[in-house]
C-alpha cells in the first residue's frame, strides 16, 4: 500500500516575493503613484547627498561666470555648468540640488508638525465632545475661512521672513485642516465598544486618545500628511517668490524663480526655467504619491 | 573752487550727453499738445512734499507745484546751475556779508483755486519748512538750520536772514520738495491739509488720483513760464512691479519711467524696440550705506566694523554689479566727481576698503576680527524688500563677507516694517540704509552720517564728528571746506567705521523716443515738473499707430 501523495498545489504556501517583485508589482498596479514615489525618493536623495552631488558651492558668487548658458564651462576653468549660472555667477544645478533640501526641510517639517498637531486636536475634539468640541470647531471654522496662501501671508507679515518663520506660516494653516478631517473619522471610532471598555477600566483620556483612537484614524491622517507635503513645497515656493519666504543667498526654488523671472525671462531664460521645472516636478511627484497612498489606504479603492 | 565747480558741471553735463537726442531740438520744433503717460513704481504716501522723501510722491505730484528757485531744467546735471521759478531775474547774490538773500516774486501767478500768489505765501511756506510748529513734521528742517528769519516786506519781496553765511543755502532752497503752498490754505485749512489735497501754481492742474491706479493732471492755462507746458496733460500710472513697468513701456501703455531701470532691462528694451527707445544715463546722488548697530555687540567694536568694510571688493563689485543692478561708481561719502568729494586715487590710498589689493585687505580684516575675538562671526544683515538695488547689493555683501569666513544671513522686510526696525525697534545687527538726495550738495548731504542727524541708524555718539561738521558748515573758505570734508570722511569711514559706503547708484532711463525735451539729472527727484517735455506726435503715431 502506498501512501497517496497528499500534497495539493493549492495548499502550498505562496512564495514570498522579493523586494524587486514588490516594486514591479506596485509599478504595474500604480504606475503614477510609483512615478511620484520615484520623484520623492530622488528629492530625498538630492537633499541628503547634496554636498557630494553639487559640483559648486551653491552660495558662492563667481562674477566671471555671470549668466552663463547651460552646458558651458567656467571662464576660470573651474568646472562645467550643466544648467548654466544665475546673475551672481552661481551654478544653477548646485542651487537646485541644495534647493531640494530647503523644499524638503520646509515641506516635511510643516506637513509633519501640522498634521500631527491636527491629529491630536481632531481626536481630542471628537473624544471630549460637548463645549470643548463646539468651541474648537468654531475656532477651526475661523481658520479655515482663509485660503491657505492668505493665512500663510498673514503669518509671515506678523512674524517676518526666514526659514523657521516660513515653516511656522505653513504649519499653522495645516493644523485646522487636518483636525477637521481626523475628527470626522474619530467620531465614529469613539463609539466603538473597545473605547467604552477602555474607559470603563479607568484608562486616562490621554491613553485612550493616543493608544486606542489615534491609531484607528491613521488612514485619513496619512492621506492628509502626503497631501500636505506637496502643498507645503508649493507654499514655500510661493512665499519665496513673493519675497516673503527664505532669503538670499539660501538656495530655494521659489527664490531662484523670483530672482530670475522678472529680469531674465527673456535674456537668460535658463535662470527662471530650471527652478520652475523643479517646483513643478516636485509638486506633481508628491501629489501623485499622495494619491497612491490614499488609494492604498482606502478599503473601497483597494478592493477594486 | 569756482572753476573746479564749473569743470565739474561741464563734465557731468557731458556725461549726461549719453543722452541720445533728448532735448536737442531747436525751440521752434517743440510741439504743443498730447498726453504723457509716465509709470511710477510706488504708491503715493501723501501729497505733501514737506513731509515726504519718495519719488512715489514727487513724480506724480511735483508738476502741480512751483518752487522759489530750482535746478535749471535745461541743465539739470549741473550742481551749481540754479534759476528762478517763482522769483524773477537771476538767483540773488547774498548781501550783508553773505547773511541776507532778497528775492523778487513774480506777479500774476495764481493757485489752482484762483488765489493770487504773493510773497506772503513764500514766507508761510518756508516758515513751515524751517520752523514747523510742534507736532508738524518737516523732513528737511535740518537743511534750513542757517535760516534765522523769513520776511515779506511787500507782496513782491521775500527776504531770508541767515544766522551765518552758508554755501548750502541756495541748494537747500532749490530742493524739489519745497512746494510753495498758499498762506491762506495753511492758515485756514491747517498744516496737514496738503497731505490729502492739492492746490499749487505749477505747470499742471490736479484732476484726480485713483488710489493704487493713477494720477492725472491737465495743463495749467495760466502758467507763468511762457509757452509751457507743452503737454495738454499727463497720467501717472502706479505699478510697483518692475516687470509691469518695463512691459508697459515695451507694449506702448506707458511712455517713460523716471526712477530708472537696471542694465538688463535697458538692453531688453533696446533689443526689442531698437530706435523706438532712447536712453539717458547718469551718476546718481544716491548710495546704499552699510549701517552697523553700535548698540548691538560685537558691532560696538570699531575693529569688527572696519573688518566688514575691508572685506568688500568695491572695484570688482563696480565692474560686475553694474551689469545687473543700478549701482556702478566707487566713491566716498560725497557725490563722486564733485570737487569737494574725494578722488578715486585719494580713496584708494587713504580710506579702508578702497584698496585694489583685496587679498591684503581681507587678510587685514581677518586679523582685526581675530584681535577682536570674533573670527567666526555670525550675524544677520537687515535689508529692505526692494530688489533694485537693495537685495542685489545685500546678496553681494553677504558673498563678500563669506570670503573672510563670516556666516551672514539676510533678513528682508517690506519698507514700512524695515523703517520701524531701524527707527523704533532697533533690533538689528547690521542693516542697509540709503542716502539719496535731490540737489547735489555734498556738505548738506553728508549730514546723514552725523550721530545727531535723526536719520542715522547706527546709534552712536561722537563729539569730534559733530565738531568737524559744525566747523565745515560755518566756513566759507573753499580750501578749508575741502580739508574739513576729508577729515569728516576719514572720521566716518576709517576711525569710527561708523557706517560705510557700498557703491553709488547709476541712473538708467530708457523711454519711448517720441518723448522729447526731458533731460536726466543726477537725482530721480530733480527736473520732474514735466514742463519741458513734449510729444513728437508723428513719431508716436508711427510707433503706436492710431
Amino acid at each position: 500500500m502506498t501512501t497517496p501523495d497528499i500534497s495539493i498545489e493549492s495548499d502550498r504556501l505562496p512564495q514570498r516575493k522579493s523586494v524587486l517583485q514588490h516594486i514591479g508589482s506596485l509599478a504595474r498596479k500604480q504606475p503614477l503613484g510609483f512615478a511620484g514615489g520615484l520623484v520623492v525618493l530622488a528629492m530625498v536623495f538630492m537633499a541628503v547627498f547634496a554636498p557630494w552631488l553639487a559640483p559648486f558651492d551653491p552660495e558662492q558668487a563667481n562674477f566671471a561666470d555671470m549668466l552663463v548658458p547651460p552646458g558651458s564651462t567656467s571662464e576660470m576653468g573651474e568646472g562645467f555648468f550643466l544648467l548654466g549660472t544665475d546673475q551672481f555667477g552661481r551654478d544653477l544645478f548646485s542651487r537646485i540640488i541644495y534647493g531640494a533640501r530647503t523644499a524638503l526641510l520646509v515641506g516635511f517639517t510643516a506637513a509633519i508638525i501640522g498634521s500631527c498637531a491636527g491629529l491630536a486636536l481632531g481626536v481630542a475634539s471628537a473624544y471630549f465632545g460637548g463645549y470643548f468640541d463646539l468651541i474648537l470647531q468654531r475656532i477651526i471654522d475661523v481658520f479655515m475661512a482663509f485660503p491657505l496662501i492668505i493665512m500663510a501671508l498673514a503669518i509671515v507679515a506678523i512674524f517676518g521672513t526666514g526659514t523657521e518663520k516660513v515653516i511656522m506660516a505653513i504649519t499653522i494653516p495645516f493644523i485646522p485642516r487636518c483636525a477637521r478631517v481626523v475628527r470626522s473619522s474619530a467620531l465614529a471610532v469613539r463609539e466603538m465598544p473597545y473605547v467604552d471598555a477602555a474607559r470603563s477600566i479607568g484608562y486616562s483620556s490621554a491613553r485612550i486618545i493616543f493608544r486606542h483612537i489615534a491609531p484607528n484614524v491613521v488612514a485619513p491622517f496619512l492621506i492628509m500628511l502626503t497631501a500636505f507635503l506637496g502643498e507645503a513645497i508649493l507654499l514655500e515656493a510661493s512665499l519665496s517668490y513673493l519675497g516673503l519666504g527664505v532669503q538670499e543667498p539660501t538656495p530655494a526654488w521659489g527664490l531662484m524663480l523670483q530672482g530670475g523671472a522678472e529680469e531674465y525671462a527673456e535674456s537668460a531664460i535658463w535662470v527662471p526655467i530650471f527652478p520652475g521645472l523643479a517646483i513643478t516636478i516636485a509638486v506633481f511627484g508628491f501629489n501623485l504619491f499622495g494619491d497612491a497612498v490614499r488609494d492604498a489606504l482606502d478599503p473601497r479603492l483597494r478592493s477594486q | 573752487m569756482k572753476s573746479r565747480l564749473t569743470r565739474f558741471a561741464a563734465s557731468v553735463a557731458l556725461g549726461s550727453a549719453l543722452v541720445v537726442g533728448a532735448g536737442s531740438m531747436p525751440a521752434s520744433a517743440q510741439e504743443q499738445g498730447g498726453e504723457l503717460r509716465l509709470v511710477v513704481g510706488s504708491d503715493i504716501p501723501s501729497y505733501d512734499g514737506h513731509i515726504e522723501s519718495t519719488f512715489g510722491m514727487i513724480h506724480p505730484i511735483r508738476p502741480f507745484y512751483s518752487l522759489l528757485i530750482r535746478v535749471n531744467p535745461d541743465n539739470p546735471s549741473s550742481p551749481t546751475d540754479f534759476v528762478c521759478d517763482l522769483c524773477v531775474g537771476e538767483v540773488p547774490k547774498p548781501t550783508n556779508d553773505g547773511k541776507t538773500y532778497t528775492f523778487k516774486i513774480r506777479k500774476g501767478v495764481t493757485f489752482q483755486d484762483g488765489q493770487e500768489l504773493t510773497s506772503a505765501d513764500i514766507k508761510a511756506t518756508f516758515d513751515k519748512l524751517a520752523f514747523p510748529p510742534d507736532g508738524i513734521a518737516s523732513n528737511r528742517k535740518a537743511y534750513f538750520a542757517m535760516i534765522d528769519s523769513v520776511e515779506a516786506p511787500d507782496p513782491e519781496t521775500v527776504v531770508f536772514n541767515l544766522k551765518f553765511p552758508s554755501g548750502t543755502f541756495i541748494p537747500s532752497i532749490a530742493m524739489p520738495f519745497n512746494f510753495i503752498y498758499s498762506k491762506n490754505d495753511l492758515d485756514e485749512r491747517g498744516y496737514t491739509w496738503h497731505q490729502t489735497n492739492v492746490n499749487g501754481t505749477g505747470p499742471f492742474h490736479f484732476v484726480e488720483h485713483v488710489q493704487g491706479s493713477h494720477v492725472t493732471g491737465k495743463k495749467n492755462p495760466n502758467y507763468y513760464h511762457e509757452g509751457k507746458p507743452y503737454l495738454d496733460g499727463y497720467t501717472s500710472l502706479i505699478a510697483p512691479k518692475m516687470s509691469v513697468r518695463l512691459q508697459a513701456i515695451r507694449g506702448g501703455q506707458a511712455d517713460i519711467e523716471f526712477r530708472g531701470f537696471p542694465p538688463k532691462a535697458r538692453d531688453d528694451l533696446k533689443e526689442a524696440l531698437g530706435d523706438q527707445i532712447e536712453v539717458q544715463e547718469s551718476d546718481w546722488n544716491c548710495v546704499l550705506i552699510v549701517t552697523p548697530n553700535h548698540e548691538a555687540k560685537p558691532f560696538d567694536d570699531p575693529r569688527v566694523r572696519q573688518a566688514l568694510s575691508l572685506s568688500i571688493d568695491r572695484h570688482q563689485g563696480s565692474e560686475y554689479l553694474s551689469k545687473i543692478a543700478i549701482v556702478k561708481t566707487v566713491g566716498g561719502i560725497g557725490f563722486p566727481g564733485h570737487p569737494i568729494s574725494s578722488s578715486p586715487e585719494y580713496l584708494e590710498k587713504n580710506i579702508i576698503g578702497y584698496s585694489k589689493d583685496i587679498e591684503a585687505s581681507r587678510e587685514k580684516a581677518k586679523a582685526l576680527l581675530k584681535e577682536a575675538g570674533h573670527e567666526n562671526l555670525k550675524f544677520t544683515l537687515h535689508n529692505r524688500g526692494v530688489d533694485q538695488p537693495y537685495k542685489v547689493v545685500g546678496t553681494w555683501l553677504i558673498d563678500q563677507w563669506r570670503r573672510i569666513g563670516l556666516d551672514v544671513e539676510q533678513w528682508v522686510q517690506p519698507s514700512t516694517p524695515f523703517y520701524a526696525t531701524l527707527r523704533t525697534q532697533k533690533n538689528f545687527e547690521v542693516s542697509l540704509d540709503f542716502n539719496c538726495q535731490a540737489v547735489v550738495n555734498p556738505i548738506a548731504d553728508i549730514s546723514k552720517f552725523l550721530p545727531s542727524s535723526g536719520a542715522n541708524y547706527s546709534y552712536f555718539e561722537d563729539a569730534e564728528l559733530e565738531s568737524i561738521y559744525a566747523e565745515l558748515l560755518a566756513t566759507g573758505d573753499e580750501g578749508k571746506q575741502r580739508e574739513l570734508f576729508a577729515q569728516f570722511e576719514k572720521r566716518v569711514l576709517n576711525d569710527l567705521a561708523s557706517q560705510f559706503i557700498t557703491l553709488w547708484w547709476y541712473k538708467i532711463n530708457p523711454y519711448r523716443s517720441y518723448v522729447k525735451g526731458w533731460k536726466i539729472a543726477p537725482s530721480h527727484y530733480l527736473n520732474q515738473s514735466l514742463e519741458n517735455i513734449w510729444i513728437d506726435s508723428a513719431e508716436r503715431k508711427k510707433q503706436l499707430g492710431g
